[in-house]
């Protein structure tokens, strides 16, 4: 199975990688996926008083897909609102790397990974966290 | 000059010798015949090019031309022997003995037996892939007729105790039956010396053409029988019916006569590149080689590099064609059952890489490999947050992974 050019793309120069201070107020931390399953996803964003997002980093363990699919994400994340940044929906991830069917996992952890930062995010502020859809994979 | 991309999947199968394909040629257009044909010499043309790779074959593996029967490959042999046997022998008792590390082929063939009324025992191997010959032992029954276990493993090159296994079973009044597809050719392999009662050979895996292997079946001390899978006209001594592949029995030939003239010179020449590739990598921390490193094959080396996935360390490992005991394209995300029979957490197991180096692999690949490998490792642990954990002290296992 070849790889999309954009898969590629995300792969061989990733955007944003690295690690924000979780123990930050203003950083919400989402660490999902598993060893054992062979992808863990680290997705990062620091919010400002607006609740905009001015940063997002990432670190992943896992394919191709799974490094690009986060690369993307936090590509997109950078300048929205924290509601924005929920809209974010798998399908658009496999639709702008041109995933095959059995890396839809992969999109569907990079989602996983958005919300869970920003829960990570409200429940340090005071807000309600947001209720997660239970697993699709 | 190194062309690229380079290819070290030499366990997955061989690029053909030019001296083999060289040898077909003509059995395509001149010796067309088929070798049944007795009446015409376009068909002595052709029996002569099969009994002459019969004897090549034959005398790689220290048997009997007579014991050799031509198939499309080692799955075919794999499914002849051990349901063949089964069949032949149902009468004697129903219970088979094989490993949880054997190729899909063997344990598919034993599946389906199971179905039609089959016991067998699939026995894990230890942390190293050998056999525990005393687990072995101790899994005999007075209905056993069969130890079907493989000469070398596909992913790790790790050799079983063949000798000390075709022993047991003859004590036990079992047949042994062994997938030697990644050992004929590369070691010293003697059906004699070695107590073989059955033995599956694939062409492809010993630089010849795909779609052509081989069963040796013994016929003396004991005599075997195996009952047909496919009904036809009786070729193969009644054992394999179909017109006979003659082009690739003749490569199939010619390869194994290359090996057998070759083969001590070229393992020295393998097992050192290994050795060098080996100790080149393993210098990377947290680096492990997979299987007991003394009995393996000269030219496999299956390496874990903990924190990195295998397929994405593929991917960053350009220009080189490896495999992975990850399989994160499967809808089920397993990774290697071989790698998780020697007890390797599934992490580890997403983590590995095989290399299988080959006839034509040049000392200046090794060294591309090296550093390329070096490379893509180091960069997908900058992009891993366990490499950053492990690096902080962040204990994995303590960490309630959302497991999906």
């Amino acid at each position: 199975m070849a790889y999309s050019d954009k898969v590629i793309d995300h792969y061989s120069n990733p955007r944003n990688v690295g690690t924000l201070d979780k123990s930050k107020s203003s950083v919400g931390t989402g660490l999902v996926g598993a060893p054992e399953c062979g992808d863990v996803m680290r997705l990062q964003i620091e919010v400002d008083e607006n609740h905009m997002i001015t940063d997002a980093k990432f670190k992943t363990f896992g394919c191709g897909s799974a490094i690009a699919s986060s690369s993307l994400a936090t590509e997109w994340l950078k300048g929205k609102s924290i509601d924005e940044a929920l809209t974010i929906d798998n399908m658009d991830i496999v639709e702008e790397l041109a995933l095959p069917p059995v890396k839809i996992h992969c999109s569907v952890l990079a989602e996983d990974a958005i919300k869970s930062a920003i829960n990570d995010y409200r429940v340090k502020n005071g807000m309600e966290a947001i209720e997660l859809e239970k697993s699709h994979h | 000059m190194l062309k690229t991309p380079i290819y070290l999947d030499n366990n997955a199968t061989t690029p053909l010798d030019p001296r083999v394909l060289e040898a077909m040629l003509p059995y395509f257009t001149e010796k067309f015949g088929n070798a049944a044909s007795r009446n015409h010499p376009f068909g002595w043309a052709a029996e002569e090019g099969v009994d002459y790779a019969r004897e090549q074959v034959a005398k790689l593996i220290g048997a009997s031309e007579k014991e050799i029967i031509f198939t499309s490959g080692a799955t075919e042999s794999d499914n002849l022997a051990i349901k063949g046997v089964y069949e032949m022998y149902k009468e004697k008792g129903n219970h088979i003995i094989t490993l949880t590390t054997e190729h899909k082929a063997v344990l598919d063939a034993c599946k389906h037996l199971e179905k039609l009324g089959a016991n067998i025992t699939y026995l894990d191997v230890e942390s190293d892939g050998l056999v525990d010959l005393n687990k072995l032992e101790a899994a005999f029954t007075d209905q056993t007729i069969l130890v079907a276990m493989m000469y070398a493993n596909n992913e790790i090159g790790v050799i079983q105790p063949v000798k000390q296994i075709a022993a047991l079973a003859h004590k036990h009044g079992a047949l042994y039956f062994t997938d030697a597809v990644q050992a004929v050719g590369k070691i010293p392999v003697n059906v004699i010396e070695d107590g073989i009662d059955l033995l599956a050979l694939s062409a492809h895996k010993m630089y010849g053409p795909k779609g052509v292997g081989a069963l040796y079946v013994r016929r003396k001390n004991p005599r075997v029988k195996v009952t047909s899978q496919m009904d036809g006209g009786g070729h193969e001594r009644g054992m394999r019916s179909g017109t006979l592949n003659v082009p690739g029995i003749v490569g199939l030939g010619k390869a194994c006569e290359l090996a057998y003239n070759e083969m001590e010179e070229e393992a020295k020449r393998l097992s050192a590149l290994r050795d060098k590739l080996e100790s080149g990598l393993t210098v990377l921390e947290e680096s492990y080689v997979n299987g007991n490193v003394e009995y393996r094959l000269p030219h496999t080396a299956n390496i874990s590099f903990k924190y990195v996935e295998g397929e994405g360390l593929m991917m960053a490992m350009k220009d080189m064609a490896v495999s992975s005991g990850s399989a994160c394209t499967s809808a089920s995300l397993e990774p290697s059952y071989v790698l998780k029979s020697l007890g390797l957490s599934d992490d580890l197991a997403h983590s590995s890489i095989r290399f299988g180096l080959g006839r034509f692999t040049t000392e200046e690949e090794v060294d591309f490999a090296i550093e390329n490998t070096l490379k893509a490792v180091n960069h997908l642990r900058e992009l891993s947050p366990l490499w950053e954990m492990f690096k902080e002290g962040i204990d994995l296992d303590s960490i309630e992974w959302a497991a999906h």
